[in-house]
Parts: C-alpha cells; sequence; structure tokens
C-alpha cells in the first residue's frame, strides 16, 4: 500500500490527509512536533482571552484518527532523503515514505534585533507562543506593561488578547497607519481608532531599535528607533509577519527559494513530493495573487486539490476569486475580490462609512467598463456565494449595489445600511440605481 | 465599578440567605377551632386520623417545619398502619366485604402534601406576620444586589460586541466549586419544592399578599416558583440585554421571552384564577404540557363551561395545527427561543453557562435515544390516559393509567425537567432538558428537520474552524463541523439562539428562513477553489 507522509498538522495537511482518506485507502501519516493533533490556530487567541479551551480548537474528536486511519507521529523531522524517500528525524528514528507532502506551514519573522531572543520575548503562532505567553504576562500584576511589535492581523490580535486581561499595551507599527499595506487608508484609519479606542498606545511610523534585558536575561524595555524612547515592559510580542518554515529542507535536494518551490500541481522540483500551504512558493504567482500566500483558506484549498494528484486526478491548484476575512477588536472584516491599499490605474472607488465610524464598506470598480472589482466591508456581513457569483458573472458596480439586499449577510433584524450606501452612491456618481428587494430565487440562482 | 459590583454580590447573598434562612424559622400549631375547620374541609372517613392529626397538630408547644411535618406524616401513617393492619386481619380471615370497606378509611396523597395543607394553616412567627419586610429583606435584597452586580459590565465589558473573556478561568463558569455549589443550591431547592413542599412554607407566606392581590388566594409553592421563575429571568434578562447589546437579534428574542413568561405563563393565568377560571398557561403545548389530556384537567376544563371549551379547542389546535406550521416557516426557534419559558429560563438564567453542553458524538447518540424516548413514553401515557378516560376503564393493554401518570410526573416531569434540567444547568450546560428530555423539542425537531424552512446558512468557504460557534452551542451541536464543510446546519435539535452566528469572528453563520429547495447542501470542495467541477465529477 502506498505511504503518504504529511509534514506538518495544520489546516493544510489535515484537509490533505482527510481527502485522501475519502478518495482511497492509502496508509497516511501525519507528522507534528507542535502538538499531537490537530488544532486550529486561527483560534488559540481566545484560548488565552478565555473564551475557549484548547480542547475547543480542535476541531475532531480524538478518535476521530484511528477510524478513519489517519496516523499520527509526533516528531522533529531534522532531514528529507529524497533519494531514498525517507526522512530522518531529530531524535534518531527514520520513517520511509511513497510520496511526501510538506505542510509545514511559518514561523514568525525576527528581523535580528538585539535582544531578540531574550526570555518574554515571544510571536504568536506557535502552541508554545501561548504557553509563554501564560507563563510571562498571567495577568497584569505579573506583566504590568506589553510591547507588541509589527502591524498585521496576527498583532492586532495579540494586543485584544493582552487588553482581555487588563495587561497595558504600546503597539509599535511600522507603517504610518495600521496595515495599509494591504488596506486602503480609509479603512487603516479606521483600525487605527478602533485600536486606540479600548485604550491601546498606538504608535505609528516607528521601527524597534532593541530590547533590553533585565540581569537574569528577561525583557526589560523596549527601545525606538526613531526616537529613542524606552519603553518599560515584561514581556515583546514579535508578530512583524511570517516567513515559511523550512529550515529542515537545507540541506535536501528540494529546491527552495523563500518557500518550497511549487508548480501549478503543487509539484516540487522531486517527484513524488509535494508541498502545500504557507510553505509552498508557487513558480509563477497565480493571477493576482502572491506567490506565498500565508492564508488559512488558501492553506485549505491547497490541501483539497493535493488530495486529488495523489489520488490520481492530477489536478492543478485554482484558486477562485480571492476572499479573505478578519476580525479587529470588534470590527468584523470581509474582502470579496480585490480591494487594494492604493488605486490602480482604471480603478474607481466608492466609499461609505457609517456615522458611528465602525461599519464601512468600500468598493472597487472598473471606471471605463464599471465592471464590479472587489470589495472590503468592516462591521457589515457578506454572502461569499454573492460576490464569487458576481465575480464570476462579471458584473457591473451598478448591479451590485442595486442587488445589496441580496449580498447582505447580517443576522436577522439588524440595521440594513443599504438605502444610505446606494443614496450617497448616486449623489456622488449621478446615478438613478434602485435597491431591488431581497429575492431568494436570485440568491439561489446558480 | 468594582466596588459596586462586589457590594452587589454581597447584598445579593444576604438575600438569599435571608430566603433560605427563613425557613428555619416560624412555630407550628393548631388552634381547637382551626383543627376543627380542617378536618371538616377533609372530609375524612377514617376515625383514626382525627384523633392523630388532632394529639400532632393542635399544641402549645414551638415546632418548628421540620417537627411538625413530622408529626403530621406519623399520623398520617398511624391511620393507615391501623387500617392496613384491619385489611390484613380480614383477609386472613377471608372476610372480603370487610376487607373491601376498610379502604375507604385509608388516606391517598402525598404524607408531605398534607403536612403541607395543615402547616400553610399552622404557622406563625416573623416571616408570615411580616410578609412586605421579609420580601425586602430576601426578594428585594437579592434582586437589587444582583442588578447592582450586572448593571457594571455596560462598562467592565467594554464596548458593544462579543465578549466572552474569561469565561473558562472563572469557577462560576468552568465547573469549578461556585458552579457546585449552585448546583447543590438549585438541586436541593427543586427537591423541596417538588417532594417536600411543606418545608418550604415559609416561602409561600412571603408571597401571600402579593398572591392574593392577583389571583384572590393565599400562595403556594407554585406561585412560589412561578414568581421566582420570572423574577429571575427579569434581573437575568437585564444581563443579557447588556451582553449582547450589540446584537439586535438576541435583544428581541430576549424581550420576547421574556414577556411570555410573565405575561401568558405567570400574569395571565393567575388573572384567570382570580375570575373563577382555570389558570392555564395559552403557549403551553402538549406534550410539554403533559397532564393536558389528565383526567382532571380535562374534567376541570369541562365543568368551566365556555372557557374551558375553548381552552380545550386552543390546546389541540396548538399542538396539532401551529405547532407544526410555525415551525415548517420559521423553524422550532419560534417556540424553544422566543416563546417557551423552560427555553426562556435556559436563555437568561442559563446563558453563563451555555458553553457547558458536551458536544461529543457520545453526547449525541444519548440525546437522540434520551429525547426520543420521552416523546414515546408521553404519547403513550397520553393514549393509555385518554382511552381510560373515555371508557371508564383503570387500563389499556396492561398499563395502569394512574401508573403511568405518576411514573411520568415523577420521572420526566419532576426529576428531568425540574431537577437535573435546571440544577444541572451550572456543570451540564442550560438546555439540558431541552436537550434530552423535552418532548416538544422532539415532535418541533422531528418538523424542523425534514419540512422546514429553517437553516443555519454556512457562508461559503469563510469558515476557518476555529470553535467559538461549538463551544457556545447550549444544544451542544458541532455547529463547527458542518461550517468548515461549508455545509448548512439543519439539526433537529437546533433551537435557534443564534449565539453562534453572534459569536462567529468571521460571520460565517446566519439563521435563515429560506425556501425548502436548496436546504440541504452537500459540498466536496468549499468556495473559492476553482476545481474544474464537471471534471472533479466526472473522474471521481
Amino acid at each position: 500500500m502506498e505511504h503518504i507522509v504529511i509534514i506538518g498538522n495544520g489546516i493544510s495537511g489535515v484537509t490533505a490527509a482527510r481527502h485522501i482518506r475519502k478518495l482511497s485507502d492509502k496508509k497516511i501519516t501525519i507528522i507534528s512536533a507542535e502538538t499531537d493533533y490537530f488544532f486550529s490556530r486561527t483560534a488559540l487567541m481566545y484560548v488565552y482571552m478565555g473564551h475557549m479551551k484548547f480542547e475547543h480548537t480542535q476541531p475532531y474528536e480524538n478518535w476521530f484518527w484511528k477510524k478513519n486511519k489517519i496516523n499520527l507521529k509526533k516528531g522533529f523531522v531534522k532531514t528529507v532523503k529524497t533519494e531514498t524517500k525517507s526522512l530522518l528525524f531529530a531524535n534518531g528514528e527514520s520513517l520511509k515514505y511513497d510520496k511526501l507532502i510538506i505542510a509545514t506551514g511559518s514561523k514568525p519573522n525576527k528581523f535580528g534585533w538585539p535582544g531578540q531572543d531574550l526570555k518574554g520575548v515571544m510571536g504568536m503562532y506557535h502552541k508554545q507562543d501561548l504557553e509563554a505567553l501564560e507563563k510571562y504576562a498571567p495577568n497584569n500584576k505579573v506583566c504590568k506593561h506589553a510591547v507588541v511589535v509589527g502591524g498585521g492581523l496576527i498583532g492586532v490580535e495579540l494586543v485584544e488578547m493582552l487588553h482581555s486581561r487588563h495587561i497595558p499595551v504600546t503597539f509599535l507599527v511600522r507603517e504610518s497607519s495600521f496595515w495599509n499595506i494591504v488596506l486602503p487608508e480609509q479603512e487603516s484609519a479606521l483600525i487605527n481608532r478602533e485600536i486606540r479606542s479600548i485604550g491601546v498606545d498606538l504608535r505609528l511610523g516607528v521601527n524597534l531599535k532593541e530590547i533590553k534585558a533585565d540581569e537574569n536575561g528577561t525583557v526589560k524595555s523596549v527601545v525606538i528607533a526613531e526616537t529613542e524612547d524606552e519603553i518599560e515592559c515584561n514581556i515583546v510580542g514579535l508578530t512583524a509577519g511570517v516567513s515559511p518554515n523550512i529550515d529542515f529542507l537545507k540541506n535536501s535536494k528540494i529546491e527552495t527559494h523563500r518557500g518550497v518551490k511549487v508548480n501549478r500541481f503543487l509539484e516540487t522540483n522531486i517527484p513524488d513530493v509535494y508541498a502545500i500551504g504557507d510553505c509552498a512558493e508557487q513558480r509563477e504567482a497565480i493571477n493576482l495573487r502572491n506567490s506565498i500566500e500565508a492564508v488559512w483558506y488558501t492553506g485549505r484549498m491547497m490541501g483539497e486539490t493535493i488530495a486529488q494528484t495523489i489520488c490520481g486526478i492530477r489536478m492543478a491548484y485554482q484558486p477562485g476569486h480571492w476572499f479573505n476575512s478578519a476580525k479587529f477588536i470588534d470590527i468584523e472584516y470581509q474582502t470579496y475580490g480585490w480591494v487594494w491599499a492604493k488605486t490602480k490605474e482604471n480603478e474607481q472607488r466608492f466609499y461609505w462609512e457609517h456615522e458611528d465610524g465602525k461599519k464601512c464598506i468600500h468598493v472597487n470598480y472598473d471606471k471605463n467598463t464599471r465592471e464590479f472589482i472587489g470589495i472590503n466591508t468592516f462591521g457589515i456581513r457578506m454572502r461569499h456565494d454573492f460576490f464569487n457569483r458576481i465575480l464570476n458573472q462579471k458584473r457591473s458596480v451598478d448591479y451590485v449595489l442595486e442587488h445589496l439586499a441580496d449580498a447582505n449577510f447580517d443576522p436577522e433584524f439588524y440595521k440594513l445600511h443599504e438605502p444610505e450606501i446606494l443614496a450617497k452612491f448616486n449623489r456622488e456618481n449621478k446615478t438613478n440605481i434602485q435597491l431591488k428587494k431581497k429575492s431568494w430565487k436570485r440568491i439561489f440562482a446558480k | 465599578m468594582k466596588a459596586i459590583k462586589t457590594s452587589g454580590l454581597i447584598l445579593f447573598l444576604i438575600g438569599l440567605c435571608v430566603f433560605s434562612g427563613s425557613l428555619f424559622t416560624g412555630n407550628f400549631g393548631l388552634s381547637p377551632s382551626q383543627f376543627k375547620t380542617f378536618i371538616e374541609s377533609k372530609n375524612y372517613q377514617s376515625e383514626v386520623i382525627e384523633d392523630a392529626l388532632f394529639k400532632a397538630t393542635v399544641t402549645q408547644e414551638h415546632l418548628n417545619i421540620f417537627e411538625f411535618s413530622s408529626r403530621v406524616r406519623q399520623a398520617y401513617q398511624a391511620s393507615n398502619d391501623y387500617y392496613d393492619k384491619l385489611i390484613e386481619k380480614y383477609d386472613s380471615e377471608k372476610n372480603w366485604d370487610k376487607k373491601g370497606e376498610q379502604y375507604q378509611y385509608k388516606i391517598y396523597g402525598k404524607p408531605h402534601s398534607l403536612s403541607y395543607e395543615v402547616a400553610k394553616i399552622a404557622g406563625s412567627g416573623f416571616v408570615k406576620e411580616n410578609p412586605l419586610i421579609l420580601w425586602w429583606l430576601s426578594f428585594g435584597l437579592a434582586i437589587i444586589g444582583a442588578l447592582l452586580f450586572i448593571l457594571p459590565n455596560v462598562i467592565l465589558l467594554g464596548k458593544p460586541g462579543i465578549k466572552n473573556n474569561g469565561i473558562y478561568h472563572k469557577a462560576s463558569t468552568n465547573r469549578g466549586w461556585i458552579a457546585w455549589l449552585v448546583l447543590l443550591y438549585l438541586v436541593v431547592f427543586y427537591v423541596l419544592l417538588y417532594f417536600y413542599p411543606d418545608y418550604v412554607v415559609n416561602w409561600t407566606y412571603i408571597l401571600d399578599s402579593i398572591s392574593v392581590f392577583l389571583n384572590g388566594n393565599p400562595a403556594s409553592q407554585w406561585f412560589v416558583y412561578g414568581f421566582l421563575y420570572s423574577v429571575v429571568m427579569l434581573v437575568m434578562a437585564v444581563r443579557m440585554y447588556i451582553k449582547y447589546r450589540h446584537n439586535t437579534y438576541q435583544m428581541i428574542r430576549t424581550t420576547s421571552v421574556l414577556f411570555f413568561q410573565i405575561v401568558f405563563a405567570f400574569l395571565i393565568p393567575e388573572i384567570m384564577l382570580s375570575l373563577n377560571m382555570p389558570g392555564y398557561d395559552f403557549k403551553n403545548a402538549f406534550p410539554l404540557d403533559y397532564d393536558f389530556f389528565f383526567d382532571w384537567n380535562l374534567d376541570s376544563l369541562r365543568n368551566s363551561g365556555a372557557i374551558g371549551l375553548f381552552i380545550l379547542v386552543w390546546g389541540i389546535v396548538l399542538t396539532l395545527v401551529i405547532v407544526p406550521v410555525m415551525t415548517y416557516f420559521f423553524g422550532k426557534r419560534w417556540y424553544c427561543s422566543w416563546v417557551c419559558g423552560c427555553g426562556g429560563l435556559a436563555e437568561t438564567l442559563g446563558d453563563p453557562y451555555r458553553q457547558l453542553s458536551d458536544k461529543s458524538l457520545n453526547a449525541w447518540r444519548l440525546e437522540r435515544w434520551l429525547v426520543h424516548g420521552v416523546l414515546v413514553f408521553s404519547l403513550v401515557m397520553t393514549l393509555v390516559t385518554l382511552y381510560c378516560y373515555f371508557l371508564g376503564v383503570q387500563s389499556f393493554l396492561g398499563i395502569n393509567s394512574q401508573w403511568i401518570k405518576d411514573a411520568y410526573s415523577f420521572l420526566i416531569g419532576a426529576w428531568f425537567a425540574g431537577v437535573i434540567g435546571t440544577g444541572f444547568y451550572p456543570i451540564f450546560g442550560n438546555r439540558v432538558w431541552c436537550r434530552f428530555g423535552c418532548p416538544l423539542a422532539a415532535y418541533l425537531g422531528i418538523v424542523q428537520r425534514f419540512k422546514s424552512r429553517f437553516r443555519i446558512t454556512t457562508n461559503g468557504g469563510q469558515c476557518i474552524s476555529c470553535g467559538n460557534c461549538s463551544t457556545y452551542c447550549e444544544m451542544g451541536i458541532d455547529v463547527r463541523a458542518y461550517a468548515q464543510k461549508g455545509e448548512n446546519i439543519i439539526r433537529a435539535s437546533c433551537v435557534g439562539c443564534g449565539i453562534c452566528a453572534a459569536v462567529c469572528p468571521r460571520g460565517v453563520l446566519k439563521l435563515e428562513n429560506g425556501p425548502e429547495k436548496g436546504r440541504i447542501n452537500p459540498t466536496d470542495v468549499l468556495l473559492g477553489n476553482n476545481l474544474d467541477l464537471m471534471d472533479f465529477l466526472k473522474q471521481k
């Protein structure tokens, strides 16, 4: 029986294993050094915040793996020997594979800051980071002040986590506005306000110079490069992005660059070795996407795809229309299609913001053809299905606005802002678009 | 803010202590004239009981309720023992006529109920004489204290939004020692209420004047329960309003259950009683209202003229027409989460415990057997009862009507719905009864699963499997298992509370009443991944 070995038990590896099992009876082994069982990394923050226990982040009960004949192996792979198709573990064990899927995900970036490896300095990525956080920042008595460095999704999550335990936080962001390499300035400003509104000391346009230690080798303070300000703190969260976790492949024949180089079929340069998820790097980027996408959904989709290939239906990875979501403290964010931080030449934007400053939508469309390109929505939930179809059908921005009621996915009885949104659009664009009533027929039309 | 909360908690605990402690106060004893009136009202055939009860209850001694109850029950026992001996004697003599005669002298009913009836007249003391002061010291302090504890959350919880911070760090909401203490208190409360009503007779004194005002009669232990139930829901609804103040669905739903509890379950029946009508809860549908078809209820309705007939017809229409039709259009949530009193308590008092429900596969297996088992039990009981009622016989297919009614009332009505169903909130979660025991939920669930427009829609491929939805599902549904597959959730057990949608950090879940077509949507590959679907299907 063919032995499929998957390194990494994150969403990519586990999705691959589940789909291979659905399609075949192959022998499957998942290797992880981090945890015994698959858990949802994105939910780690809720464990610290006390919303959930760690068990709750595990989507499958522990019997699931045995029942589905998926072997789980805890161990750290040190070397991949593609000549003999075997893996060598840190503890000296080895394991043979017929096909190998590398799904090792990412690791937090460190940029060689002085003091970056001190006690009390951590990322917010692994389960071990969570344990470190419980140790160094269990409450605001032990941790009187925290500093978070890096202006992305994980950074703001760490800020929210610390805030939930009433620990004062200084948030250092290199950019002039939060996450403005991804978000347009309006949305970025909205999130700046949200972060500051809960009392976080958000400092924009600053870089970390160094982290200073006390006599025990624990964090004592950080120094800001621009101002030489020294901020006393007990922990430092480094959340300046992630990069592929592929150090163990350095001495193998598998071609790597920033990540493991793969073609559209997620195949590496070595036969029977594949890479998926955060650690995979496309030789040529797909459409307008990055060649490395450290996104939960793309990891899942690669897992779905690779399973087809492994089981004899060689299939290219073809992600559909871009979508993503996040939550910034109390504000939910969804995006469908493309809304770049900076407007491109052919693009026109429409922005509406609610008077409370916590909800907005940003629509991007082609100014010549009026074709809808994408939407950002904050504080209003939208229907994925709707926008996927709209993008497939290359509908116009006018069509999208006309059918906003179909797109709305907020819970029942929520205040609808569609009339206000349309009024603003009509006013700005001298159009006369009328809102259509929500129609199940359209929503279910394919 | 912390100080206000702490003082609120202290006031609440004082109120609770006064309320609980009041049970140990007061003196019980009848005057000869009180005794005479009581004995006349009971119309006993037995000669022994009169004597025994007189000795037991007409006294100048300072008896507390426990001593008093014990004496009454001994008198009850003595009288019945006397006739049992006679029965035995005539039995051995084969004197069947004489033997048969003795049965009429025996006293039926529960000893503690008799003791309650006597105690209600026999009590004296501070509580009985100063009900208003006691009300303020117990209910009043507890309500004010609870509100002081809850109201600072407006500020302490931070800005509107889901704030489940620290729930799993607290002994009260993470099965810690506080949870076990609350469980103990609630279990003792229900056991006393259902099985030892005489021990809580002091509580009825506290509410006598309110009861007289509402329905013209002194309070019974059920009035105490109904009043307490409504007060608890009202106070805990304030907590719901604050916690979910960003969520219109939760605000409206909470208002709805509160309205139906206070107006339909509490006030209307009381007002009906004061007008000499049967006190009926118009929203209480069979088979949750399991005694609707019991002979005493049918007799009482038949003897109440037009209103009785109306209630009879309404009760049947409610169960056979309104329940399935409403469930078709709105799912079972219209009842379980918007109307039902049990649901109302679960959603207010029980909200802090919703995350404790067991989501394992084994729990689901147990649930399906139990809840449908209770439904079958209730239907069999009703069939037997109706058959016996109309044919005037004792049993049907060997099942004794009285026996099955007693068994259901004891096992399901008292233990399952009360002691376990509510008492175990702090450990098993807040919908133990609704999930494992309620026969109406089982009936609604069957309609919801197979013939309804309701579902929880999953938003394409947006789920990140974080598990908030499953954790906070009070019905123990593994919502995430569906959401991560992009499948609509059409489970029979879903009561449509909407919390899964509220706690979802990615906006993935939505309660919807849509067209039946497309309601069940199994998927192989989630939205967002453009596998060539035709290829995919062909090659499979």
